[in-house]
């Protein structure tokens, strides 16, 4: 799985995040995080294929998930959507 | 295809509908190099924001135009993706904003279990999976108010000619009678 690491000076919450190559909202979350300079990883799930792509969907679908972005919030909680109210609150972030 | 292709089509779909595509360059950009990505590998032009399963008959709802553009741009005033936007947000007085997945939670599951079922060994791709005819739900609907016909399995919220709403689409039973 290409998990790509971003560095930020945040690491209060483990932030990973299933995105889209192709999703123009997916990538505002992108630079949503690293402007909030948020430690976060992602993955691209379009660019997955086989049996890791498939272990991505079944977690989401754990999840009741098909949406993107999703951000998992310390393993617990998903925000679903570039919701920035949302990930703001999610994060304790002002 | 070339990236100029996409935008014109996406163009010519706006003005012809009554909408306009974002006014933001960039991401309209994005939006347009996204559905370029998707006709490349899956053969269509799926939403760039949403997964694909590869299946054209499960994709077919989420195939740009997609089925859920007429009523997000009435609803919230641009589309799922943002690529369509009503003159509002166009003009600037409201943003697009990232919106509610309007797919019915049912064709999510379908197509996300099609693509989790798909063999490892094979990419996603249009040719390796096949549609089953005798799975599809879909019937055929006419529009009560101009006669145009549609073979899914919802009839459309729109109609794409003469704009009537869907509840005037009625399901059309055709009865063959030969002659004695």
């Amino acid at each position: 799985m290409n998990v790509v690491k971003v560095q930020g000076g945040n690491k209060n919450h483990k932030v990973f995040m299933y995105a889209l190559s192709t999703c123009v909202w997916c990538k505002r979350t992108k630079q949503f995080l690293k402007d909030k300079d948020i430690d976060h990883e992602y993955v691209d799930v379009d660019l997955e294929s086989g049996e890791e792509r498939r272990k991505i969907e079944r977690e989401l679908a754990s999840r009741e998930c098909y949406v993107y972005p999703a951000l998992l919030i310390d393993g617990r909680r998903l925000v679903k959507g570039f919701n920035v109210e949302e990930i703001k609150e999610a994060l304790g972030l002002r | 295809m070339t990236l100029e292709h996409v935008g014109r089509r996406a163009e010519s779909d706006a003005r012809s509908r009554g909408y306009h595509l974002n006014p933001d360059e960039n991401f309209l950009k994005d939006l347009l190099e996204g559905l370029k990505k998707n006709e490349e590998r899956y053969g269509y032009p799926s939403c760039p924001c949403r997964l694909a399963s590869g299946n054209f008959e499960l994709d077919r709802d989420i195939i740009c135009p997609c089925d859920y553009r007429d009523p997000d741009v009435e609803e919230f005033g641009n589309c799922f993706c943002g690529l369509y936007v009503s003159k509002d947000v166009f003009e600037g007085r409201m943003p697009a904003m990232s919106i509610p997945e309007r797919r019915p939670f049912e064709k999510q599951t379908r197509a996300a279990n099609m693509s989790m079922e798909a063999p490892s060994s094979q990419p996603l791709a249009v040719s390796t999976v096949t549609a089953e005819p005798a799975k599809t739900k879909a019937k055929l609907w006419y529009c009560r108010q101009c006669g145009y016909v549609v073979f899914r399995e919802e009839p459309p919220y729109v109609c794409p000619i003469c704009k009537a709403k869907r509840e005037f689409f009625a399901d059309l039973r055709i009865e063959i009678h030969s002659p004695k």
